[in-house]
Order: structure tokens, then sequence, then C-alpha cells
């Protein structure tokens, strides 16, 4: 065991290394590895709070189509509601429109029938007048008779 | 295992573990091992030189192959330090456990070089007698060194953490209590422990690796006395070298481990 002036030159070496180490080597891969740490924590961060705002958004967006089918169908089931509505009072128009229809016709032919039956007794009248003019043409004055001849049209 | 110098066991072993050592000065003290020095510098600068050139480039998005590697090494080295030092350990205890941990590894590692293509390759270099020993670390100068820098380093935190009466208050009455009646007990202790802290943390490394040394060497003797020792040693020699990974990273580890718990204990009080 020789002890000699190497140890002291060998301590020196030893902090020079040391004290290299610690500015030059030591801080830049501190420096890499600790901003890559961040940014993997940042990034997971990132990804966690991403997947919950889409499965929150999925979420709101189910809610809403559920609620649009839902309307959908109340909306359905009134316009279905409104339609038969509209189909039974049309029914109910077009049948009082029908009736009225057939109740002024049966007036107006009962009108006619009426006008025609005036007409009928009239033209009988002058008809047997014009008969029993014929058929009587000497003995029958026509002024004398017209009123009995009036009186049996009449009572036709 | 140049035969033609008719080497006794004795000589191979004694001109394998001298030291290239450099006079510079009276007394033996002033002297150099240039071996020692100049392997592990060169191994410092390069390794430490590797990670910086790395680092420098490093990117916080995807990594190269290569800086993945090195940020392997570092969050290695940080999960050992996180655990045991609860400060800020990236101010100072961190990069020097890296600094520590890859350049004892390092020097460890020198250890797997063969030790007579390295003796061939230095003879023919600098002349048949020339010593040169490759692994830094089976040089007590270094392991003392070491052990003595972090020593200083553990006091000077010590200080800076306490203050420097804290720090004397702490040599009188821990472990045992603030009673001046046992005040010398106490200083004791503390002595004790300051003393033997760097003395097993050196003495440990250089034994692991300068007995691995010597192994090999004996390996090698065997190797050069005939067929059968030639086999035997290399097959013997392998497995040494395999079980020899796992002792060079395990004393690299050791060290820096060691290292780390005496600058951490340095800053807590008692």
């Amino acid at each position: 065991m020789d002890i000699n002036f190497t140890l002291v030159a060998q301590a020196i070496a030893f902090f020079v290394l040391i004290v290299f180490t610690m500015k030059f080597v030591w801080p830049p891969l501190l420096n890499a590895i600790e901003t890559r740490q961040k940014e993997i924590a940042d990034g997971l961060a990132a990804g966690e709070k991403g997947r919950a705002e889409l499965e929150q958004s999925s979420k709101r967006a189910s809610e809403a189509l559920a609620e649009a089918k839902v309307k959908a169908s109340e909306i359905l089931a009134l316009a279905e509601k409104r339609a038969t509505q509209i189909v039974e009072d049309a029914k109910g128009t077009a049948k009082a429109e029908g009736d009225r229809i057939i109740t002024g016709a049966k007036a107006e032919i009962e009108q006619e029938i009426n006008r025609a039956k005036e007409g009928l007794r009239q033209q009988v009248s002058t008809l047997a007048i014009a008969g029993a003019e014929k058929i009587l043409r000497k003995e029958i004055d026509a002024k004398a008779h017209a009123e009995i001849l009036t009186a049996i049209a009449k009572e036709l | 295992m140049a035969t033609e110098h008719a080497l006794t066991p004795s000589s191979y072993i004694e001109h394998h573990l001298s030291f290239n050592s450099q006079s510079i000065g009276n007394g033996s003290f002033w002297s150099l091992h240039v071996d020692t020095l100049v392997m592990s510098v060169v191994l410092g600068v390069i390794t430490l030189g590797l990670i910086w050139w790395v680092a420098r480039g490093a990117t916080a998005g995807v990594p190269t192959k290569r800086q993945a590697f090195m940020e392997l090494v570092f969050d290695f080295v940080d999960d050992q330090v996180k655990n045991i030092y609860h400060g800020d350990r990236h101010a100072f205890i961190a990069p020097a456990a890296l600094t520590v941990f890859v350049w004892v590894l390092m020097m460890n590692a020198m250890d797997f070089l063969p030790v007579d293509w390295v003796a061939a390759l230095v003879a023919k270099i600098g002349g048949e007698h020339t010593k040169w020993r490759v692994v830094p670390t089976s040089d007590i100068n270094t392991t003392f060194a070491l052990a003595l820098t972090v020593w200083f380093l553990m006091i000077y935190f010590a200080i800076k953490a306490k203050g420097l009466g804290g720090w004397i208050h702490e040599l009188f009455c821990s472990p045992f209590g603030t009673n001046p009646l046992i005040w010398p007990a106490n200083f004791l202790f503390n002595l004790i422990e300051y003393v033997s802290k760097p003395l097993s943390h050196s003495l440990r490394l250089f034994g692991n690796m300068y007995a691995g040394e010597v192994i090999f060497l004996l390996l090698g003797l065997w190797a050069a006395t005939g067929v059968t020792g030639t086999i035997a040693g290399a097959i013997l020699g392998a497995g040494w070298s395999i079980f020899h990974i796992l002792i060079v990273a395990l004393q690299a580890f050791i060290f820096m481990m060691l290292t780390v718990v005496y600058l951490a204990m340095a800053q807590e009080s008692h």
C-alpha cells in the first residue's frame, strides 16, 4: 500500500467530474425527463377529460333523442285526433248540407207538383169546357155554365 | 506470459501489480501513478462525455435509443437517491451519485481486459519493462481519493445543514445524550464513525477489485504451465470473468449507495 500524490490528483479529478456532471449532464437529462413526464400527465388528463365529456354529451344526446321521440309521438297522436275530428266535422257538415239540399229539392218538387197540378186543373177545366162546348155547341151557353165548370175543375 | 525472459511466477505477478510510478519530488509521497491517473481520467472523460453528448441533444419528445439508455441509467440512479435522500437531490447528491456510479463502473470494468493482452500492448508501445495497470480502482489511491472526497463533502454538508455549532454539538451530544458526563463517549463514538466511514468505503472497493485482478493473474499463470493448464485456466478464467461482471457492477453500485447514504446522513439531524 503506497499512498502518494496520486490520491490528491484522483480526488481533484473526481471533484471535477462531479461538478461537470452537476452542471452539464444532470440538468438537461432531468429537464427532458420531467418535461416528458409532465406532457404525458397532461395528455392523460386531457384524454380523461375528453372521455368524460364524450360520455356526458352522448348521454345528453340520448336524452334529447328520447325527448324528441316522446314529443313526436305526442304530435302524431294530436295530429291523428285532429284528423279524425276534421273528418267527423266534414262528415257532419256534408250530411247537414245534403239534408238541406234534399229538403230544398223536396220543397221545390212539391212546389213544382203544385204548380203542375194548378196548370193541369186550369187546362182540364179549359179542356172540359172545350169538350163540352163541342158536344153541346148549340144548347149550352158558355157564359151561363162557366160557373159550374169552374167549380168542378176546383174539385179535381 | 512472455516466456523468453524465464519469468518466475512472483516476478510475473509483481510486474502486473506494479504501478507506472513517476517521482515528482523528494520522498515516497511525491510520486504519481501515471497509469492510474491516465486510465481513470480517460475513462471519466469518455463516459461522462458520452452521457453529456447525449444529454445535450436530449429531447422531451420521443427519445432516441441512445437517450433512452441514458435515461435508464439516470432513472436508476435517481430512484436510488430518491429513496434515501429527501432534500433537493437534483442540486448535488444525485449528479454526484451518477458520477460515482458510471465512473467506478467503468474503472472496475477495466478488469475484463485480458491482463496479458494489455501487458503485451504496453510492452509494444513503451518497451519491455513498462509497467501499466489498467484497473484504477485496484489502486488504493483511487479508492481513498473517492472516499475522502465523499468524506469531506459529508462534513461540508453536515456543517452547511446544521451550522458549525450544531455540528460540534452533535459530535459531543449524539448518539447517547446531552449530559456532559457522556460527552467523551459520544465524541469517541463519532470519531470512530468518522474514521470507519472512509476506510470501509474505500477498502471494500479496493479489496474486491484487487482480489479480482490477482485471481485473473493466477489463472493466467496456470495457463502458462501447459495444455492442461491452458484449458483449465481458460475455462476458469471465463467463469471468473462472468462472476466478475456481477462484482464489478455490484461494487460500483455499493460505492454509489454508500456515497449517497453518507451524504444524506450528514444532512439529517440526530
